[in-house]
């Protein structure tokens, strides 16, 4: 598989590459909050905030819902799926690598207790 | 499975990448696991591939490659130099001969750090020469020996809707 990854606003990787909103996604993937909620949360300006939640809206990587007066949002966990499936093959090689070592190192346990 | 979590931090655009795994095992066999070639081949892998290590000088300045040989005689051969072996830190370059030139070289820092109960966190920091190249080696996972087991990757993705990985 091989991703396009041509750096627009639209695309959920160029979106993710800026530190801070790999933050606010992992923040919003544990609840649901308002701007001011994030704010408090995170300490950051309220355009700031916005900006960020902006981007994140329009390439579908965070939810609105609106309740009254009021905006809520959520990490959209499906739309991080394309991002997932790129690194979990490679991931899933190291995983697979590591628990092999881990039934070498119970070895060398037993033989050191020898 | 292990309840120790391999994680790959590959950030989209940047050379670089990191992995990140946990041991039940004191750094000083981790360590060993590393540097002993005899122990290194048992694990390295892949898991249908045999290893052979032609040249293997865990020491500072020394060499090493090696052989990942499929069941068809097909040899896969890597080599680098390592540029400093130390119990907590060996630093080394990586280059597969299979490109279609040379000078694909990455440079991995390994890290060992102790943690209670007779623990090691070991972190891989790799850094290649392109996006492309840094690119080109996760992608390679997918098609190394990675075909089976798809049943486990579908309960990972089930599990990562819930709560993605980033």
């Amino acid at each position: 598989m091989s991703m396009a990854r041509t750096p627009t606003t639209h695309d959920p990787f160029n979106a993710i590459a800026e530190p801070k909103r790999r933050e606010l996604l992992e923040l919003l993937q544990l609840q649901e909050l308002s701007v001011n909620d994030i704010v408090d949360r995170l300490g950051w300006t309220q355009p700031m905030v916005s900006k960020h939640l902006g981007v994140l809206k329009q390439v579908g990587l965070v939810s609105e819902r609106r309740d009254g007066r009021q905006r809520f949002y959520r990490t959209n966990a499906e739309q991080l799926k394309p991002i997932y499936d790129w690194v979990a093959p490679f991931e899933r090689y190291w995983s697979e690598r590591f628990n092999r070592l881990d039934e070498v190192l119970e070895q060398l346990k037993q033989q050191q207790k020898e | 499975m292990s309840k120790n979590k391999t994680v790959v931090t590959a950030e989209p655009g940047k050379q670089e990448l990191f992995i990140t795994r946990e041991f039940d095992a004191p750094r000083d066999l981790v360590y060993q696991a590393h540097t002993d070639p005899e122990i290194l081949a048992q694990w390295l892998g892949p898991k249908d591939l045999s290893v052979e290590f032609e040249v293997f000088e865990p020491v500072s300045g020394g060499r090493w490659r090696f052989l990942n040989i499929d069941h068809d005689g097909n040899e896969y051969a890597f080599h680098g130099t390592f540029h400093e072996v130390t119990p907590t830190r060996v630093i080394q370059t990586f280059e597969f001969e299979g490109m279609p030139e040379t000078g694909h070289v990455s440079l991995e820092t390994m890290t060992l750090e102790d943690l209670p109960n007779g623990r090691t966190k070991l972190t891989t920091h790799a850094v290649y020469q392109s996006v492309a190249d840094r690119d080109g080696m996760v992608e390679a996972g997918m098609e190394s020996g990675v075909a089976d087991g798809y049943d486990k990757l579908d309960e990972m993705l089930a599990a990562t809707q819930n709560q993605p990985t980033l």
